[in-house]
């Protein structure tokens, strides 16, 4: 496959944004139902509550009201379900309490819905819900994981006294304690991985239509992944068949994760429309998103690593406290076991690991997964740990991590901590890396900066991810309750255009035209002929959607193979008109030849021949051109790379300015460079959030103190510095694009690069760690507490 | 209910609307014009920005009424036909946007800000969009698409 | 919002007669850059919303000799250009460029800024420490009388700011430490050197609003340096503690700023 100038390898000019940029794109809250209604949904302003009495008389009355339902009317109904179903410990199954759709007789956090309004306008609903009166009986609420395992009598869950949703374990425990009782030096590290509010920029919303008529439901929705909502909202809670159920995912602005999980308002619009016979809207605000959509990470860990006395790792040992929030989102127990204990080798071969995870509830929102999930909790233990290491050993923290790599010739490679690695090369994105962030000129950088007043760190980090999720019969053994396929129809129209219908859903990835590049690279046409079709249930193959840096891995694979299946029907239709033996037919350049001869037949030939097929083998072959593909991954895959950071600190307010940052990925091949890069900054932008201002703070009461960008800080453009980013390429091994993934890399190596440097740049006060975020206040505590110290 | 009038991307327009009705619900609800989004409710992320007689404003914390009499731009009437403006063209140039929520706002801030400060630096760009948020893109190809704007702007 | 009735203002006597007839629960707006947030969230809920933006005379900057007078309805964006504020007292200038962000610059004003008096906000700060004169459609009031407390001001029922005049100063600056997230300040220090001698004035910090700090004063009269300031110490009590920021640390940003801000005043 020669690059064309479209074709794979070139930076193509993104189709979408045509629309995007004239604001012509159609996202959920842009589509209007004709005769539709709204609704509001009120929601708890107690992090832990009993409900006595619901009084919505007033509410009814009021102007433009049309129904008014709280938790009796959702009784009858399931809650919203868990995808995946992790066993702890000891074969115990994790505790799973209903998650209902409207809360029942009890409020488990801050946002927790207790009554829904649906009147003709949402500002009517909104006027009306402040007529309900709830009687409220206020109950302690469970907030600090550490105390909530202590139970005492204040349980998020009668089911689960002392607040334990599991308790699970990984690796070979004796291996590794006998890893640490000979070791020459152990290092020890306490810290948090910060609690983490998505905010793609779009709100959630959802409008549930209903077709009387036909008996249809259509839910317009915010997901990445509609074939994933119509399942479960369709099988588990609302009991509608996928034949009368159509989710329309339309465009999608940003999920980083938190569109991905079925949400209570997905199925409440849905079943109100076909209560009332009229479509229901409902679009959150920003400071309802703050308190029900997912959260991310809230992890508290302990990690050990031990070396022997020629600073090679022996073992690591973590012990984690994940947090839940007060009810299991889909895929939440995964997060911090198969996505997180799994990757507790990062990128060093390290003979014995062994992890131990107690997921947590507590009284605030629920924790699933969020750009990297698990992986970058994983990387920032790891890293960390490392880092100090290095400290104490006084070695170069880069070669401390060079000297315990896993070594290319030793791929595959089985981990202790059940992951197979296909391949890598992590000595050659670590040399890039340096040779990125001029080493040499650090200490004349850092002398500059002294000069100032600032002191100047700088920090490394590597990391390795596990993406392409994920094999379903690996997954299914891990408790997930779905398969992690991809699937993709191509459809050939007569004239030759191409239109490709994929589950992958694109909300920034530019799949319309990564994925028409790869078609229009094999099929040798140009990529106006090809149209990617996403995000109807109605129209793509059972797909299951966009998350954990799958889509191209997983969802162009599946493209791959549906048009090598197009090819190899086109060889056939071939061989009959061109009066030659299959085997003897060649297609490359978008014409099928002779081998030998100048004998060939154009694709557009092709196509035409198989819808009008006058002259076609049809006693062998099929008419029509349209071919769609399953594809089940072999493996996972593995992106990894190194990333360094150098900051300034001024002492005097504990200011951190990142003064640069360079990014060295291997994500295998690349099909589109510009939207790789993109895709990097973006990571790295969310990642440096993460460790500088990001934060989801509740007080002891379980009252969300972080409930709007007023006092969550999103980083903007005066927050981040320009990058530098480079690739190196180690093909994946086990799909045929020999394609990665690249979409969470930047979130999962640059909190620990960057908390690095920081730590680096506070060297001269001996600051051991500092938590994320590493704000002015908390840095200028950093360094006030150090002094004292010393004192 | 009261009558606002004015011009919305060159063309003169009447509704009806409640006190309550913000700009931004007029744009989208009223006049279909659906590229103007809104990401916050606090005034902080500039998904919502229009120009109001060529000035940058956020539309959800201004009335519909306090619009009274005024020349409104938005995201759709920046184009000439299929020409695109030149910060939509360098946007997409630079891959400037991703999910293209933030976009719309996005451009029209860059565009305010270019013609108060034609020449900017990259650090007037960065901390000349501090009323807008984008999730995506990490701002560093924003940042070039701007300055490759302004660039075109000044021709 | 809850709904309310709206009334555009074409005069100041028009806005005044508008404001009695509304009663306690009308409620002038000016840039509505605070305002409409607030009813946004359903924290008021006033019965009219008197407009002032479309009276025109309250939009204009004058210069005098030795002052300048700031129209209530100047926005921030026409007082950072003006050049007859760039040229009399241009940390006032500075201060109003640095305000919220380019959006609410092009719509907050002055006016709406100070009868608001958000404990966070800039243009307190500015006031008070350069002595400004709030004039109002009924009196002139003294800085040192106008803050009264958190979102609390001097001004009586019915009473509309018209202008804020401003002594030139010999020197000042003003120094925001703004909050990472919503970038009011955090702690903003203006310095002013002026004829009656050396005034600070903190925002962003006090349990009470905006604020005058004697020590820093008292160290500054005898040496208008940077240095004056080393030792000065800052008390933590009486600021405020939240997620963003301990009193603690407020008290020291408090010095920080202040030292730069004498600095940048020259």
């Amino acid at each position: 496959m020669a690059p064309l100038d479209t074709g794979i390898g070139a930076a193509v000019r993104r189709r979408e944004d045509a629309r995007f940029l004239t604001g012509r794109g159609t996202y959920t809250d842009d589509i209007n139902r004709p005769g539709q209604a709204h609704a509001y949904i009120l929601r708890s302003p107690h992090a832990h509550a009993t409900i006595k009495k619901v009084d919505i008389k007033k509410a009814k009355s009021s102007p433009g009201v049309i129904a008014v339902y709280t938790g009796e009317d959702f009784k009858p109904i399931n809650g919203v379900p868990c995808g995946w179903l992790v066993t702890g410990k000891n074969n115990k199954p994790m505790i799973e309490p209903k998650h209902p759709i409207i809360a029942e007789g009890k409020a488990r956090h801050v946002g927790d819905p207790v009554a829904v309004v649906i009147a003709e306008t949402k500002a009517e609903a909104r006027d009306a819900a402040e007529k309900i009166d709830i009687d409220y009986g206020a109950l302690p609420a469970v907030v600090d994981m550490k105390a909530a395992l202590k139970g005492g009598g204040k349980s998020v869950h009668d089911a689960a006294p002392d607040n334990l949703c599991f308790d699970w374990e990984l690796g070979d425990k004796a291996a590794t304690d006998a890893a640490f009782a000979k070791a020459a030096h152990v290092t020890t590290l306490d810290l948090v991985n910060n609690r983490l509010v998505p905010n793609a920029l779009e709100p959630r919303a959802a409008i549930g239509d209903y077709d009387k008529a036909t008996g249809e439901h259509t839910l317009y929705t915010t997901s990445q992944n509609p074939h994933v909502i119509r399942l479960l909202m369709g099988a588990f809670v609302l009991g509608i068949p996928e034949h009368k159920l159509r989710v329309v995912s339309p465009d999608v602005g940003g999920g980083f994760g938190s569109k991905i999980y079925h949400y209570a308002e997905e199925a409440l619009v849905t079943w109100a429309a076909k209560q009332l016979g009229r479509p229901v809207k409902w679009t959150a605000d920003r400071s309802e998103s703050f308190m029900s959509d997912a959260h991310g990470r809230d992890h508290v860990s302990h990690v050990e690593l031990a070396l022997d006395k020629d600073n090679k790792f022996l073992g690591f040992r973590f012990e984690t406290l994940a947090n839940m929030g007060a009810y299991l989102s889909t895929f939440a127990p995964c997060i911090p076991t198969y996505l997180h204990g799994t990757l507790l080798a990062g990128n060093y071969s390290t003979p014995a690991i062994h992890t131990n995870v107690k997921a947590v509830f507590t009284n605030t929102v629920p924790v699933d997964a969020y750009r990297g999930a698990g992986r970058p909790e994983a990387t920032f233990m790891i890293e960390r740990v490392i880092d100090k290491a290095a400290r104490e050993l006084k070695t170069d923290p880069a070669e401390l991590r060079r000297k315990n790599y896993i070594k290319p010739e030793q791929f595959p490679y089985q981990t202790p901590v059940a992951l197979m690695y296909d391949i890598g090369n992590y000595g050659a994105t670590l040399d890039q890396v340096l040779k990125l962030s001029d080493p040499g000129g650090y200490a004349q950088r850092k002398a500059a900066s002294k000069a100032k007043g600032k002191l100047r760190g700088r920090g490394i980090a590597s990391y390795i991810e596990a993406c392409g999720i994920a094999p379903s019969n690996v997954v299914g053994s891990l408790g997930a309750r779905a398969g992690l396929y991809e699937a993709a129809t191509v459809r050939v129209n007569p004239t030759g255009s191409v239109v490709v219908f994929t589950g992958s859903h694109s909300h920034g990835q530019g799949h319309e035209t990564t994925f028409a590049q790869v078609v229009s690279s094999m099929l040798g046409i140009p990529m106006e002929s090809i149209e990617i079709s996403h995000g109807d249930t109605n129209r793509v193959p059972f797909g299951m959607g966009t998350y954990g840096s799958r889509s191209i891995a997983v969802g162009g694979t599946a493209i791959h193979n549906a048009v090598n299946k197009i090819i190899a029907k086109g060889k056939k239709i071939a061989a009959h008109m061109l009066e030659a033996a299959e085997a003897d037919i060649e297609f490359k350049n978008g014409k099928f030849t002779v081998a030998g001869t100048d004998r060939s037949k154009a694709f557009g030939e092709i196509a035409l021949a198989a819808y009008v097929p006058h002259k076609y083998p049809l006693e062998t072959v099929e008419p029509g051109l349209d071919e769609t593909a399953f594809y089940d991954p072999k493996n996972f895959t593995f992106p990894a790379g190194s990333y360094v950071c150098e900051v300034e600190v001024d002492p005097d307010t504990g200011v951190v300015e990142i003064q640069s940052f360079a990014a060295a990925d291997d994500f295998g091949r690349i099909i589109n460079p510009m939207i790789v890069e993109g895709q990097v900054h973006g990571g790295l932008a969310q990642g440096i959030g993460q460790a500088l201002t990001e934060a989801c703070v509740y007080d002891k009461n379980g009252q969300l103190q972080t409930g709007s960008f007023m006092d969550y800080c999103m980083p903007r453009a005066q927050d981040v510095p320009n990058f530098k980013v480079a690739h190196s390429v180690t093909a994946c091994t086990h799909n045929p694009l020999g394609v990665k993934g690249c979409g969470e890399a930047g979130a999962i190596g640059a909190p620990p690069t960057v908390i690095n440097a920081i730590v680096d740049a506070l060297q001269e006060y001996g600051v051991e760690h500092i938590d994320m975020p590493a704000t002015p206040h908390r840095v200028w505590k950093a360094i006030q507490d150090a002094k004292a110290r010393k004192r | 209910m009261p009558t606002v009038k004015m011009t919305v991307n060159g063309k003169a327009v009447s509704a009806e609307v409640e006190a309550r009705t913000l700009l931004v619900n007029l744009l989208r609800e009223k006049l279909g014009l659906t590229g103007t989004h809104v990401g916050c409710d606090t005034s902080q992320c500039g998904a919502c920005v229009v120009h109001i007689d060529g000035k940058s404003v956020k539309s959800c914390t201004t009335l519909a009424l306090q619009a009274e009499g005024t020349k409104v731009t938005t995201i759709e009437g920046l184009a000439n036909g299929e020409k695109l403006h030149p910060m939509q063209e360098a946007f997409r140039d630079n891959h400037g946007l991703q999910c293209g929520f933030c976009t719309p706002g996005m451009v029209m801030s860059a565009i305010c800000l270019v013609k108060e400060t034609p020449n900017p630096t990259e650090k007037q760009v960065r901390d000349g969009l501090e009323g807008n948020i984008c999730r995506c893109t990490g701002y560093h190809n924003i940042v070039q698409a701007v300055l490759a704007g302004a660039k075109a702007m000044r021709g | 919002m809850h709904n309310f009735e709206y009334h555009r203002a074409g005069s100041l006597a028009d806005a005044a007669s508008a404001l009695k007839k509304a009663g306690e629960d009308g409620k002038l707006m000016a840039g509505g850059q605070t305002l409409i947030p607030t009813l946004k969230l359903r924290l008021a809920q006033p019965s009219a919303v008197i407009d002032l933006s479309g009276i025109k005379e309250l939009a204009s900057i004058k210069a005098g000799a030795g002052e300048v007078t700031i129209g209530a309805g100047a926005t921030h964006a026409a007082v950072a250009a003006s050049k007859d504020v760039q040229g009399k007292i241009k940390a006032l200038a500075d201060l109003a460029a640095h305000i919220g962000d380019r959006q609410v610059r092009h719509r907050g004003t002055i006016g709406g800024s100070l009868a608001n008096n958000d404990p966070a906000a800039d243009y307190p700060a500015a006031v008070l420490a350069l002595g400004a004169t709030i004039v109002t459609n009924q009196r002139k009031i003294a800085a040192d009388e106008f803050f009264k407390g958190l979102f609390e001001t001097a001004l009586k029922p019915g009473e509309i700011i018209t202008a804020v005049s401003f002594p030139a100063p010999e020197k000042a600056a003003y120094m925001k430490f703004a909050n990472p997230a919503s970038r009011f300040a955090l702690v903003g220090v203006f310095v002013a050197k002026t004829k009656g001698g050396v005034r600070v004035a903190v925002t962003g910090a006090g349990e009470s609003g905006v604020f005058r700090s004697a020590a820093l004063e008292k160290a500054l009269s005898g040496n208008f340096s940077a240095k004056a300031i080393e030792g000065v110490a800052m008390p933590a009590k009486g600021l405020n503690s939240d997620i963003h920021a301990s009193a603690e640390y407020r008290a020291h940003l408090i010095g920080v700023m202040a030292k730069r801000a004498v600095a940048a005043a020259g």
